[in-house]
């Protein structure tokens, strides 16, 4: 057995040595550069360098210097967390793991030259790139709103500035006032984020303006985890919550950010707060870099490779990797998928089945959390779920406590794996 | 046995320097689930179905009810359908459309629902009756979108690579199977609303795991996740684990 296992390291050894001569850039270390800090691309760059212990450089393009989690932030909005508790920085990940953090964004990918230049005017080769931008808003998806609208008609839906500024127009709403959500079209960060957004919202007016009132205009006939939502929001807002679906005319509206108007089926509504979430795309880089097909950038299943260039992986919100969803939890863990596929490519280490999994939480009111799950592998045609669960309806106080405490401890894990 | 498969590993690796080139020759980890079946020739067996039922945006009753969203609806439960006594109290009892319960009933209607008005013989062949339920499964709720949705996949049973076998209890494997894990858990040991694993020894954690795996445990995530590791892989993680400093 001790023998075997000489044998077996040596021959590891040797395999390593013969591999540094064909190494794709020739000379030096394998680099690998990593567009975009979130989820997806810190826990990619964090897994890579932390594993391969120096044998891989690895570059991680990211503009902001604190990066604010998008997952959570519902829970600022309705007063569980500050919003500090959402900042991360990149110290870490640079200071213990090497890792070098460029703050800049990245401008374009030449793949035939397998370079990423930024705006800054620098330009890094690679071996190995990784795309993770997150999501960008479609042009004219929500009529009469365009991102310039952002400071009256908020989107929040990239965390930072955005959900402070939601935050603060929901304090100064008017006594009785009106707060309106435009609930974007599938598919979309984080399926039922806006519905966990409206409960917060909720929950903040119940307790400092209990007779407003709250529109959703919602384009989707159905949405994740709706039958808990709803039961929450009869048990806890009752009277204070409508949603517009499309039976209704949720798919017929446009938004007057200049007189802070809905027009709802041709019916004009005045509401004092808007919040705009608008249909998404793959973050602009993937369709520059020339790795989207459609709206996102196509994967495969078994690694998160582009299926445009096999240099090239995409992870989280941008890629299309089949039945997962677009959440934080997904692209952290594709990204330690990519990661270990990455580094058997340039290093040799071992390649093991890929796995593949969500979880999401989300609080009703609170100590009132419900979650959801799935498993998913790979097949040829996608990455597909294999198993799925969900919180019951009418599950009693404790385990609802017990799932919001087992999310707190989620939020403390996930950032640790994401960011050191 | 042991020592063969250290040394087929030891083969795979000389052939390494070859993958460094680029991804052409890198094999890439194996599949290990399929798809229920193949939707388009499903398509084609629909063709027999079509007669009575209708199927995507604006179907309706017709001598069978609609079978768009079928998959995770329960049995007998469409408006203004007159379903037979038999399929009406199968769904009061709790039958509910999956791929299991679709694979036996359009395998023999009346083996599952004796008293149904489904007047057709059924479908012999698997593969045929895996490829029309994946047709099927297609105007069912997506999980991209509705994450709770039902599942579009089957794990297959595939033997591990022996490059992968030999590892076992190797905390190296184990170290990837924990990242994992560790999403949720932390790896320095805090315990806020998660419990910490971490050192865990050996032997509990085993015996945890296939706890979990067989459902003793409550927990619904740790359920599925540890449902779809192999023993190996529990292996594996528990030496990883254990090899842990607290």
């Amino acid at each position: 057995m001790q023998i075997n296992r000489r044998l077996f390291l040596g021959g590891a050894a040797a395999g390593a040595a013969v591999l540094q001569a064909p190494m794709v850039l020739g000379q030096g270390k394998p680099r690998v550069v990593v567009i975009g800090g979130g989820a997806g691309g810190a826990t990619c760059a964090r897994y890579i360098a932390k594993d391969s212990d120096g044998a891989i450089e690895v570059v991680l393009i990211e503009p902001s210097e604190v990066y604010y989690t998008c997952f959570f932030s519902n829970l600022y909005l309705g007063g569980f967390r500050d919003f500090d508790s959402l900042a991360h920085r990149y110290d870490k990940l640079a200071g213990d793991y090497g890792i070098t953090v460029v703050r800049d964004r990245a401008a374009g990918v030449d793949r035939a030259a397998r370079t990423v230049a930024t705006e800054g005017g620098e330009s890094f080769g690679y071996d190995r790139l990784v795309i993770a931008p997150g999501i960008d808003f479609k042009d004219g998806s929500v009529p009469g709103w365009t991102p310039d609208d952002a400071e009256v008609m908020p989107h929040a839906y990239k965390a930072g500035p955005q959900t402070a500024l939601l935050k603060a127009q929901i304090e100064a709403m008017p006594e009785g006032g009106v707060f309106a959500m435009i609930a974007p079209p599938n598919p979309y960060r984080c399926p039922p984020g806006p519905y966990e957004r409206i409960s917060m919202v909720a929950h903040l007016l119940s307790q400092k303006n209990p007779t407003a009132k709250i529109l959703i205009v919602d384009p989707k006939d159905k949405f994740s985890k709706q039958g808990l939502f709803e039961e929450g929001w009869q048990k806890h807002y009752s009277g204070m919550i409508t949603r517009i679906g499309p039976d209704m005319g949720g798919t017929d509206f446009e938004v007057r950010p200049g007189t802070m108007e809905v027009v709802i089926d041709g019916e004009a509504e005045k509401v004092d707060v808007c919040n705009v979430i608008p249909a998404q795309m793959a973050g602009t880089i993937a369709a520059a870099a020339g790795v989207t097909d459609g709206d996102w950038a196509p994967v495969s299943p078994a690694d998160m490779r582009s299926r445009i260039d096999e240099a090239v992986f995409v992870l989280g919100d941008a890629s299309a990797p089949g039945d997962m969803p677009k959440s934080g939890f997904s692209a952290n863990s594709q990204a330690k998928v990519a990661a270990m596929v990455i580094r058997a490519e340039l290093t040799g280490s071992a390649v093991f089945p890929a796995k593949y999994s969500n979880t999401c939480w989300s609080l009703i009111a609170p100590d009132d959390g419900v979650k959801v799950g799935a498993s998913y592998e790979p097949t040829d045609e996608k990455i597909a779920s294999v198993e799925s669960f969900i919180s019951q309806t009418g599950e009693d106080a404790d385990l609802r406590k017990a799932t919001y405490e087992e999310s707190l401890g989620w939020y403390a894990g996930i950032t640790a794996d994401i960011f050191g | 046995m042991r020592g063969r498969r250290r040394q087929v590993l030891f083969a795979a690796l000389l052939t390494v320097p070859a993958l460094s080139a680029g991804a052409e020759s890198f094999k890439a980890p194996e599949a290990r689930a399929e798809m229920f079946g193949d939707a388009d020739h499903g398509a084609g067996i629909w063709d027999e179905c079509a007669g009575c039922h209708e199927i995507g945006p604006g179907a309706g009753n017709r001598v069978g009810p609609p079978l768009t969203g079928l998959f995770g609806r329960r049995a007998g439960n469409i408006d203004g359908f007159s379903y037979s006594k038999s399929m009406a109290r199968m769904g009061a009892d709790g039958l509910t459309w999956d791929w299991r319960t679709l694979d036996a009933y359009v395998e023999n209607p009346k083996a599952l629902v004796s008293g149904t008005r489904m007047a057709y013989g059924g479908l012999k062949d698997p593969q045929d009756r895996a490829d029309l339920i994946a047709f099927l499964r297609r105007y069912s709720d997506g999980p991209e979108d509705i994450r709770e949705a039902p599942p579009t996949a089957r794990v297959r049973e595939v033997d591990l690579p022996d490059s992968v076998l030999g590892l076992e209890g190797d905390p190296a494997w184990g170290e990837y199977l924990a990242s994992e894990c560790q999403t949720c858990h932390q790896r320095d040991g805090s315990d806020q609303g998660i419990p910490s694993i971490t050192p865990w020894p050996e032997e509990d954690f085993v015996i945890a795991m296939h706890a979990y795996k067989q459902k003793l445990r409550p927990h619904p995530v740790m359920q599925m996740m540890a449902g779809r590791l192999s023993d190996e892989e529990i292996a594996a993680l528990a030496a990883y684990f254990a090899s842990l400093e607290e």
